[in-house]
């Protein structure tokens, strides 16, 4: 696929894959060998039907390419664009056991994107199931939950807090990697699915979970609030004016255009040398935006080695290409101020691995009398994020020690009616996966409400029933509530 | 919910406004489901239209019967400016999220002293009224630099049991700061359970090392930089005790003898330089704008 040019590319805000042209895309589908065993399908948190797909591009229906993927996930281009693939479904391909896996992330993209540009709309008629549903938050698992409830005829309303829909989406991927553009195509898709946003509702404090159920008439609820809350590390200099988490620097930059102060409002004090510590994807896009707003050196901080980084390889490749300078086996011991509560330095300490952890990877540990400075005049934390409290705060929904909602396998909370899925279950994790709780919720939620799932295909059942059951035709009995 | 015997407005439309001085205006804007929620010591975050930024500020009051809310702006920056220039009523503002942060615990406390120094008048008010409607005896003490400047002494003044005005040039009241009234409040009453102080950092500062010797509980209102106002950002952060916490979902108040003010102003300055160059990119225009 083609890129922008690393050193082109590291000084703007567009978008460094510039996707596949159609040429492009049926080479790259005719490489798929459409294997029985199809571990792709197995390994796409959504189960796409991968192979289905490649094989309409490779006949050139692109359209029906796009309907395969839209049958369970309804933003291929935002899933496209940031899903981990080498740990799904690029990851188990047949063809990545000799060769460079199918691009199937690349496919979905060039599938999704074309949606986009041409209008299609696979909005079905849906019969109003008299339902109402409230869903908390709009980031990926809200959107993912928000469609397929909508899709069986539910009166759905998305909240949230910022004045913009999206979530993570919006304020923390920036545009290179995710375009807003895209974003809100894929929530216009929602909107004519008939789902209403309801922006600048800060949930459990403007009404409670439960004044949801009661006051506000919802049959079911949905809880993606994403875990939000960033972590610092408790080291000595931090409340100094240039120590700032991903988070915040990200929300600036992305959701507040803070890239084009003056002409918005939101400012931010731009570092020439950066030190950013963590490794994870948020970590790359915290580094990349850096580089961007014109920082001369960007240095990764990180504890462990590059083996044991979170971040997607593709991230960490363009992070690589674009120059960021990476400092594995160092961990921050104490971040130096001057007389004017800038910061002036990160003093460190270098680290080499022990024994593996609970997590499995190798335990850092620091090497006696390692420590050494980094002049920089800027710090951004990107080490991970915290349960967010303010739904713990307002509502009687169990939460665990740490403060993420408690659920239990299919996903439903302490409360009845009330679904809970995404980083605030689970604790920070990718964008997919968060899409695949709010789908799974989505599911027990339409099964509680006494909606049958229109996922299922249900086939007719084969010798001795002759067709009918109870006296009804069984293809009359599994009727479909959506109809084209 | 039905309000249509109520004010009719669209959502963030500015019902009403009053000018209090040249730099400190009221607007009253319509969100009747906010002005149902609100409580006192809670606080909003407004913009003013699509490029603007989000600004925290702390209800001044809030009426579930008019459905609306009240802020108390003092024109400091660049948007604070421009909303005086451009929020009269009827006009309607691009977002108002909240209420955020914890409401005060109006607690069982029997005599109270609340404290607000200039703009900080406004959000201790609703505490006062709280605690007056509580049964609790309420001393209100309101400092202001000049008398020109004073605004809602009155409205203060009827939810008090005493009332203590300070002004630094002696124009009303006591010639002095506000830890001066607190004093003669002190010097007065052997009895108070609890201090509210609402004003500048550096006023918080001196109330609360007014109140340290005699150990009385004090409670101060933070309003530090912050973007998103529900915790994920992460650019509130303030030292209390040993502890950081986001003044956003721990607070917005806190313990005043815990709190270390030093960090707080420090990191109140962090995007100093900005705002100055906004401010006067922003003046500049004005004048343009005026052919001057």
């Amino acid at each position: 696929m083609q890129e922008q040019d690393p050193k082109v590319r590291a000084t703007n805000f567009a978008e460094v894959a510039c996707g596949y042209t159609l040429e492009d895309a049926l080479r790259e589908a005719e490489r798929c060998l459409f294997c029985p065993d199809e571990p792709c399908i197995r390994g796409c948190p959504v189960e796409i039907d991968i192979p289905d797909f490649i094989s309409k591009i490779t006949e050139k229906n692109l359209r029906g390419a796009y309907e395969t993927i839209t049958d369970t996930n309804l933003l291929p281009a935002i899933c496209g664009r940031v899903c981990p693939q080498e740990s799904q479904c690029e990851g188990v391909c047949v063809v990545g056991n000799t060769l460079e896996p199918v691009a199937i992330g690349r496919l979905e993209r060039f599938v999704g994107d074309l949606a986009i540009a041409d209008g299609w709309e696979s909005v079905p008629y849906v019969e109003p199931s008299g339902f109402r549903v409230a869903v908390v938050g709009s980031g990926p698992a809200g959107m993912a939950c928000a469609a397929d409830m909508a899709k069986a005829g539910c009166d759905v309303t998305v909240y949230e807090a910022f004045h913009e829909a999206g979530g993570v989406l919006k304020y923390g991927i920036p545009d290179f990697r995710l375009p807003n553009a895209v974003i809100d195509a894929e929530i216009e898709k929602l909107r004519q699915l008939g789902v209403t946003f309801e922006c600048n509702t800060l949930v459990g404090r403007l009404f409670t979970v439960e004044e949801l159920l009661t006051e506000l008439g919802y049959h079911a609820i949905f809880i993606g609030t994403g875990a939000g809350a960033p972590s610092f590390m408790g080291i000595p200099g931090e409340s100094l004016a240039g120590v700032l988490s991903a988070n915040e620097l990200l929300t600036r930059c992305n959701l507040m255009h803070a890239r084009d102060f003056p002409e918005y409002d939101t400012p931010l004090q731009a570092g020439t040398r950066v030190a950013v510590v963590g490794a994870g994807n948020t970590a790359m896009d915290a580094m990349r935006v850096c580089l961007r707003l014109g920082a001369a050196t960007v240095n990764c901080v990180y504890r462990r080695t590059r083996n044991e980084a979170p971040a997607r390889a593709e991230e960490l490749h363009h992070a690589e290409e674009e120059g960021i300078g990476f400092n594995w086996l160092t961990s921050p011991v104490e971040i130096l101020g001057d007389e004017d509560n800038n910061v002036r330095a990160i003093r460190c300490q270098r680290m080499e691995l022990g024994e593996p952890d609970e997590s499995g990877r190798r335990r850092p540990l620091p090497v006696p009398d390692s420590e050494f400075e980094i002049d920089i005049d800027m710090v951004v934390y990107a080490i991970g994020t915290n349960a967010n409290p303010i739904l713990g705060q307002t509502s009687s929904l169990r939460l665990e020690q740490r403060g993420y909602i408690v659920t239990d396998e299919s996903l439903a909370t302490s409360i009845a009616g009330v679904w809970a899925g995404g980083d605030i279950v689970t604790g920070a994790a990718t964008v997919i996966e968060a899409m695949g709780a709010g789908r799974k919720a989505a599911k027990e939620m339409k099964s509680y409400l006494g909606l049958r799932d229109t996922d299922v295909v249900y086939l007719p059942e084969r010798a001795g029933s002759a067709g009918k059951r109870f006296g009804i035709d069984l293809q009359e009995h599994n009727y479909a509530r959506v109809t084209a | 919910m039905c309000w249509f015997h109520e004010l009719v407005a669209a959502l963030f439309e500015i019902v009403r406004r009053e000018d209090f001085s040249d730099v400190t205006y009221l607007l009253e804007i319509f969100h009747p489901r906010l002005a149902k929620a609100a409580k006192p010591g809670q606080f909003v975050i407004v913009m003013e239209h699509d490029r603007g930024e989000r600004i925290p500020l702390t209800l001044a009051d809030f009426d579930p019967e008019r459905g609306t809310v009240t802020l108390v702006i003092q024109a400091v920056g660049k948007t604070t400016k421009e909303m005086q220039a451009r929020c009269p009523v009827g006009t309607s503002l691009h977002a108002l999220v909240g209420p955020m942060g914890n409401p005060s615990g109006i607690g069982d406390a029997r005599k109270v002293v609340c404290v607000g120094g200039g703009l900080g008048v406004a959000p201790v008010y609703p505490q006062a009224r709280a605690y007056k409607q509580s049964g609790a005896y309420v001393i209100g003490v309101i400092g202001f630099r000049s008398k020109e400047l004073m605004f809602w002494e009155d409205r203060f003044r009827s939810v008090c049991d005493e009332f203590i005005v300070c002004t630094d040039d002696g124009s009303e009241g006591i010639k002095g700061v506000v830890t001066a009234g607190i004093e003669q409040a002190l010097a007065q009453h052997s009895d108070i359970d609890e201090v509210v102080a609402i004003g500048p950092p550096i006023m918080m500062k001196f109330c609360a090392e007014t109140t340290r010797p005699h150990g009385i509980r004090t409670v101060v209102s933070l309003n530090p930089v912050m973007v998103d106002g529900t915790g994920m950002c992460g650019g509130c952060r303030v030292k209390v005790g040993d502890q950081v916490k986001f003044a956003c979902v721990d607070g917005p108040e806190f313990d005043a003898h815990a709190v270390d003010f030093d960090d707080l102003m420090a990191r109140l300055r962090r995007f100093a330089a900005s705002e100055t160059a906004a401010l006067e990119r922003w003046q500049e225009s004005c004048r343009v704008a005026r052919g001057g």
